[in-house]
Parts: C-alpha cells; structure tokens; sequence
C-alpha cells in the first residue's frame, strides 16, 4: 500500500462515483416523490448505453453529442412508462406493486435489449476513451473526468431546478407530504410522470459513460440495479445529498480496500460498510426518521 | 365451492400431485414437477412472513443458498453415502438457513417497510458476493455433491416426494399460523402497524420471528435443490431472479392466501421451466413473462386466487357486501372499495 494507490482510488471513487450518484438521484427523486421503488432503473441505464451505442454505430454520432438525442428519449420513455403502468397503481400496496411492476419493465426491456442486440459484451468508443493524462503519479482517463464533469453539471442542474424554480418546489412538496402538496393546489400527478421522467433522462448521461467505461450487455442491469438500490439505502431513501455522498463512498470503499487487500473483496468491503451504517442509523445517513411507520 | 368442500379441494389437490410422477413417467416432466413442487414451497413460506406481514422481502434467495451450501458441504464433509441417507441433510439445511435468518432479521427490520425491501437485496448480494469468493464454498466453480447412482427412469421420484412432504409441511404450517394468534399479530402489522404496537403487540419481536420462520423452508428447498442438481454454483444457488419470483408467484397467487401460492409456484415455474427447456432463446422468455405479469399486475391486482374468489364464490359476495357496508378491506388489502388513506 502507498500514498499514490490511495490517492489514485480516492480519485476514482470522486469521478465515478458521481456518475453513480447521477443515476441514484433518478431512483431516490422517484422514491421520494411518489414512494415508488424503480427497479427499473438499472436497465434504464442499460438502455441509454444501447442508444449511444446504436447512434454511435449506425449514423456515427459522437457519444456527447449523442446525449443531446438520447437524454429526451429516455425522458420521454420515462413518462410513457409512468403515464401507461406506474400512475394506475393505487390503494395501500403501491409501493409493493411498484416493485413488481418496473420488474416487469425491466424484463420486457431486457429481452428486447437481447433480441436486438445479442448477449454479446459491446463498450462504446470514442477517441478519448483509451486516453488518458497524468497528473503528479496518478493518471485521469479523460472520459472519466468528462463523466465527472457531465455528472457534477447534470446534478447542479438538477439542484437549480429543485431548490430554485417553482416547480422544484411543488416537487419538494410532494417529497415532504403527497396529501398536504395536493391540498395546496399542487398537481402531484404531473409532478409524479415528470419527475419519473427526470428520473430516467438522468440515466442517458449515466448510460454513456457507463458504457464507456465497461462492457456491457443486457443483463448488466443487475449488477447496476444492486448498486444503485444500495447506495439509495446508505444515504437515506429519498435524500439527494446522500445519494451523492453515498455513490462516491461506494466506489472510494471498494478501491480502498481492493489496493490494500484484494479486488476480489472490494464489493463485499462496500456492502459490509452499508450493513455498519444500517446498524448504526437504520434510516441511512441522510435519511429522515418517521414518526408513523407507514 | 362451498367452506365444507374447500378442504376436499385440498385432499384432492395433494393427491393428484402424489400421484403425478406415477402417471407421468417421462423424466422431462417430473423434472419440471420437482423444481415446481420446490417452488411452491418456498412461494408458500415467503408468503407466511411477507405476505401477512407486508414486509416484502426480496433476499430469500439467500436462504435458498444456504440450505444448498450446507447441503453440500455437509455431505461432502461427513462423507454422507450417496443414496437416500442424504435426504436426512435437508432440515439441517432448513435449520442453518433458520439461523442466519436471525441476524439478517434483526438487522433489515429496524426500518419502514420500503427500506427493509432494499436492504434485503443488499443482503442478498453480500451472500452471493462471498459465496463466490470464499474457498471454502468452491469459489465460482461451486461444489460437487455425491454422485447418486439411482436408475435414470424414477431418479427423480425421491426429490419430487421430498419436495411434495415439504410442500405439505409448510402449507400445513402456513394455515396454522394463519388462525393463530401469532398469525393475526402478523395481519395487524399489515394492516396499521401503529395501531398494532398501540394495542399491545410487540412488533419488533414478531416481525423477526416470522422473517426467521419462513427461513425454514426456504432453506430446505435450497437442499433439495443442491442434491437434485448434483453440483452447485453461487451464481444459482444465490441468484436475484430467484428473489424475485418467488415475489411474483405470490402476487400472481393471490398474497396472504394459502392456496395463492401454491397456484403461482405452480404455474409459473412450470411454465418456465418449460419455456427454457423448449425455447434456448433467453429474450423471448424473458419477453413472455414480463409481459404476462403486466397483464396481471394490471388486470388482477390482487392475484388470481382473491380475483376468482370475489366474483366467483359465496364468500366474495360476502365481503362485498362487508365491503359496501364501509367495513375495514378486505384479506387481501387492494379489493376495498373504500380507499385506505395512506400514511406518508
């Protein structure tokens, strides 16, 4: 163990881990918001990298730009989804019907994935994705500083609109208390679909760098949906801080001990620092404690 | 189909499937009855906690893979011969899975039920993650069991009788808990935990003890499974579609019902293990059965087994009437004609 390999994983976990973060946001918003939990999530990302895939091999768009086409299809694949399945749910057992429901979603979009794609791995390309700078000892691959970059911008943005337009502030409403936000003249159903919306156009920028940063193929959703369900957990379902705090502890965890142990442990090493925190706050880090257990 | 014919319903419904294997002799068919009947019996008992209680649990996987993992460990340890005497490791593999339940109860149950479904499936992944990189499990290339040298046309009767028992076993204990007190304690929690824990139920410690219940079987399934497979690897023994499933067959069943279950297990493993024994291609299956769970989850909200009951039978009637009547919802908790408020 030396100073530059813990240097060199803090770094990664910063610069990946906000990606992480990024596409968490999607899923804690969704929770929050509408008490919904989107396993769907994961081949939400899955998706948006086989669109940039398919836009970068068919018509050879750059990835970037790409995200430009890519980021209103998932937004608006998002509010189909929410308009078609998710809005009908209702009585006391949405939550637990949420579940089974973007379940569903996710198979449907998985088997259409494999269908049209194959089960072959596939990872986007670009001329910056093998390319790299060094700084002092440690090395920044530059699609991972422009994931950071995307990722730290498209969550700025998304704090802007939520803590400084008025409809980030119905949003916010609805995340307190649907009842007391409808009571108020809040349309909490528009701001539901949009926010799903929001929730899945953040995995198109997600989606890209994933994409370009690992090989994927269909099934990837679950190794995606697992982290990101997790970090949701260690943060505190349904806060925004803490789904960052906790994406960029997940990837710092796993470096940290994959350089001074073993990599063969790292993802262990995360899940057993999530089971300390659970133990200590069963809320999660940032999560709120409620006074009625609904 | 009246309350005094419903229990023949039963007798005649356990006795087509003892009778199943002597019928059909084709090893295709009673293979696919074996993992059903495995099925069912996990169906049912993730239905005794999580479907009474509400708390959704999608880790039982884990349960699963422990009854498997001791299931092989100790009968390649205690050197078990290979022949029936192996069967006799199947509690043991109920009990240890019953074991690690504790722990993983006490944790995950602390929090509101929307949380304990996501820190199920952390749990889950931390088993199959160390199934994977410990040595004592195999590591990825698994474990092989002894090799039993039954006759290849009934080899697979003595698994399918040994699921059937354990199918009958829980089903049996699922229905008394149902009418205890204990089970009603369980029901209160579902239906406004609060006021439950106002009335004087101790919440926290039935909670965990029906999550550590419904281990059990889950876990002697798991056993069953190893053995039937002969060799096991935790990416299927530990495997989040297992999750899942057993989720969806209760839900497709009817949750909180006791045959409900069993109807899900039935059908759709069988259908799946149909469906992949005939059809390699994995995306058209995974097409077909998101798309018939849709329709369900969309058209049958509560599961077929409530949905046929309320239009059918006498005893829909009658809770429709209880119903109009503004009476609290009905068992199944999405049939109410009044909306229940939901607490944030």
């Amino acid at each position: 163990m030396n100073a530059t390999a813990l240097l060199s994983a803090a770094k990664d976990g910063i610069l990946t881990g906000a990606v992480y973060a990024l596409m968490a946001t999607g899923l804690t918003l969704i929770f929050g918001v509408m008490d919904i939990i989107n396993l769907a999530q994961g081949t939400f990302v899955v998706l948006a990298a086989y669109l940039s895939y398919a836009l970068q091999v068919h018509w050879h768009i750059d990835l970037f730009v790409g995200l430009l086409i890519t980021t209103p299809a998932m937004f608006i694949i998002g509010v189909v989804i929410e308009r078609v399945f998710i809005a009908r749910l209702k009585g006391p057992d949405r939550t637990g019907m949420s579940i089974l429901v973007t379940y569903a979603v996710w198979l449907l979009i998985e088997g259409t994935l494999d269908l049209v794609f194959s089960s072959n791995d596939v990872q986007l390309q670009g001329w910056y994705v093998p390319k790299s700078f060094t700084v002092g000892a440690i090395h920044f691959g530059y699609i991972y500083v422009a994931g950071f970059i995307l990722a730290a911008l498209l969550l700025g943005a998304l704090y802007f609109m939520l803590y400084r337009t008025r409809f980030g502030v119905s949003v916010r409403a609805s995340l307190a208390d649907q009842t007391s936000a409808a009571l108020v003249g809040i349309d909490v159903k528009r701001v539901s679909t949009i926010t799903f919306g929001l929730g899945a156009a953040v995995t198109a920028a997600g989606g890209m760098i994933y994409g370009a940063t690992n090989a994927f193929n269909a099934s990837s959703s679950y190794d995606l949906i697992s982290r990101l369900l997790t970090i949701i957990v260690l943060g505190g379902m349904g806060s925004l801080g803490g789904a960052l705090l906790a994406g960029i502890l997940m990837v710092f965890v796993g470096d940290i001990v994959g350089v001074i142990w073993s990599p063969v442990w790292s993802t262990t090493a995360y899940f057993v620092v999530l089971v300390l925190v659970l133990l200590w706050r069963p809320q999660g880090l940032f999560g709120k404690t409620q006074a009625r257990v609904a | 189909m009246t309350l005094v014919k419903k229990n023949l319903g039963w007798v005649v419904f356990f006795a087509a499937l003892a009778l199943f294997p002597l019928v059909v002799t084709n090893p295709f068919y009673t293979s696919i009855g074996v993992y059903s009947l495995l099925f069912m019996a996990a169906a049912t008992s993730w239905n005794m906690f999580s479907g009474y209680s509400g708390y959704i649990a999608l880790g039982s996987a884990v349960f699963f893979g422990v009854g498997a993992y001791t299931e092989a460990l100790l009968s390649i340890h205690w050197h078990v011969p290979a022949n029936g005497d192996l069967f006799w490791l199947v509690p043991l593999g109920g009990v240890i899975a019953t074991l690690f339940a504790v722990p993983i109860g006490w944790i995950s149950l602390r929090v509101r039920r929307h949380t304990f479904v996501v820190i199920t499936i952390a749990v889950f992944f931390i088993f199959q993650l160390s199934a994977i990189n410990f040595s004592f499990t195999g590591g990825s290339s698994g474990l092989a069991l002894p090799f039993i040298t039954w006759t290849a046309t009934d080899f697979n009767n003595p698994f399918y009788y040994a699921g059937l028992i354990l199918v009958i076993f829980i089903t049996l204990v699922s229905a008394f808990v149902r009418r205890s007190r204990f089970g009603l304690q369980l029901l209160a929690i579902r239906d406004d935990e609060d006021r439950a824990m106002g009335l004087g139920v101790k919440v926290t410690a039935i909670k965990i003890t029906g999550f550590t219940m419904s281990a059990f079987a889950i876990g002697c399934a798991g056993a069953i499974y190893a053995m039937f497979q002969g060799q096991i690897y935790p990416q299927f023994v530990f495997d989040p579609t297992f999750d899942v499933s057993v989720a969806l067959m209760v839900f497709l069943g009817g949750i909180g019902t006791l045959a409900g279950p069993l109807l899900g297990g039935l059908v759709l493993e069988s259908a799946q293990q149909y469906l992949t024994a005939t059809y390699s291609n994995n995306s058209l299956y995974l097409l077909l059965f998101g798309a018939l769970f849709l329709i369900v989850i969309m058209f049958m909200p509560q599961g077929v087994v409530p949905f046929v009951r309320d239009k059918f039978t006498k005893r829909g009637e009658l809770e429709r009437a209880a119903v109009a009547a503004n009476d609290v919802s009905s068992p199944s908790g999405m049939t109410s004609g009044t909306p229940t408020e939901v607490t944030a």
